[in-house]
């Protein structure tokens, strides 16, 4: 359409065409059940409308005609359901082994760090026809990360990590929106994505870096003491870390979690809310001592133990000893930082 | 049993029968009260109201140039909690259901006609309250107060305002209380639960909603208000809360809060269609039902205002279907409506126009409801100005259109005046075409991905907001133009006569306006609801319809 007047947005992830399809589908149902009401109101409001010496004909109802137009538009409804949910699972799934982004939302601006450690602000590049997973959280309010061109939307929370994924189909730059009301400059948290060819997108990476988010982790893991514990030759006093990624982890109260990006984020925040089986509650809290892009770091590292389940950069970090420790993150005596 | 008209003043009623501030004040009366109510309302839709014409004018531009980012964002906030809580939520309720309920029933005034004033007062204290907050700078957190926003990064009144909602709230379970009992304990003898208007039966359902939500919301205010003052951890992850679960104890009310504004709106179409078509309501039976199945599934759904905001897919999943299950009783009913008009006698008075203007509105903003309540929709327009569209289609173009539609109908009993029909008619018409024209366009911006709550805006979405303000504009004169003339009746307007409609229904065999007591003497129900074959049986004289 014209510039200043677009009536549809730009279609360039790999799931816009199946929410534009859904979409169409409803305008079509819908414009026809608004056409079957309004011509059968029109109609009878101009074919009925008052004579003289012509009475109402009073009907009382039929039951046949209410179970008819209950059920008829029930099975229309399930039907858009079900397509509707097929489609929110797609969205919701993240293929295995997406490129990954951490994003650390405040008021007002979109902060994103790649895996392989690149840095932006509002401004996120990624390759056409890559897989890319969002590990999303806030510093502060909730915000929103809203891609019209993607066709895709996901509150980011302070606290937790949510996600999201998109797989990028046309080149081009496309608005980033901070979709949540959180502030003075709400609408000033735009940014934008910019989707590039493969080859130019190489180009790009090879712009400075200091490495891999997982290798920055490795550092912070160091730095804090974490490793005193966490020890990777043997199991020390909190649960060896290698391959526990992705995996289930059995609890001390017999539950059964699976480790992902929110477990060990809980764990390093309030190591007390899952404790491992066989393990003391002796880790202290990380809370305020870590920042947002620390504990992204640190959570990079982690996954970058478990070489199935890790995407991106998994870098050569310490896979020394691929020890089969099935336990997990949260004890951590005495530790001598900070 | 029509008294004999003759000119007000000649006989007594409610309105004259006392005069002075202290007989409106420390009045019992319903009546007297539905009008202190509409009084209060009306004050508060025009803020409201002003408030809504300065965000569209901001909008205008893409540029944030009118106004602050942060009085913007306190417009659109003040914008929302003056109408929802201060205008639709108390609208047909306590304006026309107070003035109505009993009489339709046949009562002299509802069961506790003291709590009927406390709800008043309870309203205007807490609208005090809410001016004040508004005049001492305001709220900018959205009408939804989502945390940790409201409780830890905004320096606003967020404790007063939330006082006025909580104060306002009891007004409103009062009101629920008030209506609940009335209809169960004070029915004059015949007035079967099967032969009551659906005006009825949509209020019984409203109170219901009132009388079980409003609390929620009223605790979850405090909770609110308890983190920010005394740093409770409850919703903020920094103090070991929540953030998720104040939007689902907020949802909890304030979806079903939707249907308090909307079911008796359709109690009052309910009414116009019979009475312009000379029929009893098809299906009757079904419609009254489908009030009771909204209010009761209305409490299931609340989290599919959440499908993007981190619940878990299966959760999702069961309220996107619970949400395509509220869908079927408002579908029943406007295919019961339409089938009404089957082999009608049909007249276009105002009232009925405004009936018609229903009926489109509410088709339209209930189908696009069925986009959001799917998963895969949802994602893409959820937060956008389609969300905007839609509920201001069900909350505006519904509830204000049918409320309008209430007052022209029942204006001559209230007023005992006329109004100019002419008029009404032409107001009718504007109303509809200026909601189109500024809502019909926000659908698209909100496809396209215009984000809601934005004080600037990419340059591309100009046109589609150009054209929305435009139509705010013709909004705006249409909900003036009912305003002036039906001032302008009550001391210009021809008296009405009794029953001007010839409408079944046992308000319209009290004077216009009625005695404080409403009827001379307990009446006696014999007849079903909408018994207009018996009223129009040709035998019986005509009764002239003043115009």
């Amino acid at each position: 359409m014209f510039d200043n007047f677009p009536l549809w947005p730009d279609r360039a992830s790999s799931s816009a065409a199946g929410v534009d399809a859904l979409y169409i589908f409803l305008l079509i149902v819908t414009a026809m059940m608004t056409a079957l009401i309004f011509t059968a109101v029109l109609y009878f409001a101009a074919r009925y409308r008052r004579q003289a010496g012509v009475q109402a004909e009073q009907i009382e109802g039929s039951t046949a005609l209410e179970l008819t137009w209950s059920i008829i538009p029930l099975f229309v409804f399930l039907a858009i359901f079900g397509w509707g949910a097929v489609v929110y699972f797609k969205g919701r799934t993240p293929p295995r082994d997406s490129t990954e982004v951490y994003v650390v939302a405040k008021q007002w601006m979109w902060k994103l760090e790649h895996a392989e450690g690149q840095r932006e602000i509002n401004e996120l590049h990624v390759p056409v026809g890559r897989d890319v997973k969002l590990i999303m959280t806030s510093q502060d309010a909730i915000h929103s990360f809203y891609v019209p061109a993607f066709r895709m939307k996901q509150d980011v929370l302070p606290g937790r990590y949510t996600v999201a994924w998109f797989r990028a189909t046309k080149p081009g730059i496309y608005h980033l929106f901070c979709a949540e009301y959180c502030g003075t400059s709400h609408s000033g948290m735009i940014g934008s994505v910019v989707v590039m060819e493969p080859a130019q997108y190489e180009a790009w990476m090879s712009g400075g870096t200091t490495g891999p988010l997982s290798a920055t982790g490795e550092k912070v893991f160091a730095e804090l003491g974490c490793v005193t514990c966490h020890r990777s030759d043997t199991q020390g006093r909190g649960p060896n870390l290698q391959g526990v990624f992705g995996k289930p982890v059995l609890l001390a109260d017999g539950r059964t979690v699976t480790a992902d990006e929110n477990y060990v984020r809980e764990s390093i925040l309030d190591p007390g809310a899952k404790i491992v089986n066989g393990f003391k509650p002796v880790m202290p809290t990380f809370q305020g001592l870590v920042s947002e892009e620390q504990l992204n770091a640190l959570v990079a590292y982690v996954k970058s133990l478990s070489p199935a389940g890790a995407g991106g950069a998994k870098a050569d970090a310490a896979v020394a000893v691929p020890a089969e420790a099935p336990a997990k993150a949260q004890s951590e005596g005495s530790q001598v930082n900070q | 049993m029509p008294m004999p008209n003759g000119p007000q003043g000649e006989r007594e009623n409610y309105l004259n029968k006392e005069y002075g501030a202290g007989s409106w004040l420390l009045t019992t009366d319903h009546k007297r009260i539905a009008l202190l109510y509409l009084m209060s309302i009306t004050f508060f839709f025009f803020i409201g109201g002003f408030f809504a014409l300065l965000i569209r004018l901001e909008l205008l531009t893409p540029a944030g140039d009118l106004v602050q980012a942060d009085t913007y964002n306190k417009l659109f906030t003040m914008h929302g909690m003056v109408m929802v809580f201060f205008f639709l939520i108390p609208s047909i309720p306590a304006v026309l259901g107070n003035f109505l309920v009993p009489m339709m029933i046949g009562a002299r005034d509802l069961a506790f006609p003291r709590i009927n004033l406390l709800s008043w007062y309870l309203y205007i204290i807490g609208g005090v309250m809410m001016l004040h907050c508004m005049l001492t700078g305001g709220v900018d957190t959205g009408w939804t107060f989502y945390t940790p926003f409201s409780t830890a990064f905004t320096n606003t009144k967020i404790v007063e305002a939330g006082l006025a909602i909580f104060v306002a709230g009891f007004s409103s379970i009062l009101t629920g209380l008030n209506f609940v009992v009335t209809i169960h304990r004070m029915r004059a003898p015949g007035m079967t639960w099967s032969r009551l208007p659906l005006f009825i039966w949509a209020h019984y359902a409203t109170s219901i909603i009132q009388i079980l939500g409003t609390p929620v919301v009223a605790i979850t205010i405090v909770l609110v208000a308890a983190e920010r003052t005394l740093h409770l951890g409850i919703f903020d992850p920094k103090l070991g809360g929540d953030p998720l679960l104040f939007q689902h104890l907020f949802w909890f009310y304030s979806h079903p809060a939707v249907y308090i504004m909307i079911l008796p709106s359709m109690g009052i179409v309910s009414e116009i269609i019979a009475c312009f078509s000379r029929k009893r309501i098809f299906g009757y039976s079904f419609v009254a039902l489908s009030s009771i199945a909204i209010a009761v599934f209305g409490f299931l759904v609340w989290a599919h205002h959440m499908f993007v905001a981190g619940i878990s897919v299966y959760a999702a999943l069961v309220f996107s279907l619970l949400s395509y299950a509220v869908a079927v009783p408002s579908a029943v009913k406007v295919f019961n409506w339409t089938a009404t008009l089957y082999k009608g006698s049909i007249r276009y008075d105002a009232p009925m126009l405004y009936a018609f203007g229903f009926l489109g509105l509410f088709t339209i903003g209930g189908l696009t409801g069925l986009f959001l309540a799917c998963l895969g929709i949802d994602v893409h327009v959820t937060d956008t100005y389609f969300v905007v569209a839609h509920f201001h289609y069900i909350m505006v173009g519904g509830a204000l259109m049918g409320y309008l539609g209430g007052m022209h109908f029942w204006w001559p009993k209230i007023s005992g005046r006329l109004y100019p029909e002419g008029w009404a008619r032409l107001a009718a018409l504007i109303v509809f075409i200026g909601f189109n024209l500024t809502f019909f366009p926000q659908f698209i911006l909100g496809y396209v991905g215009m984000p809601r709550r934005y004080y600037q805006y990419p340059p591309e979405f100009q046109v589609l907001n150009v054209l929305s303000t435009a139509g705010a504009t013709v909004l705006g004169v249409g909900y003036l133009l009912p305003m002036i003339y039906f001032l302008w009746s009550m001391r210009y307007g021809k008296p009405a006569p009794d029953n001007p409609w010839n409408a079944a229904g046992l308000e319209w065999k009290t004077p216009s306006p009625p005695t404080t007591y409403n009827f001379e003497q307990e009446p006696v129900v014999t007849w079903e609801a909408y018994n207009y074959e018996e009223l129009d049986a040709p035998h019986k004289e005509e009764v002239p319809v003043a115009r």
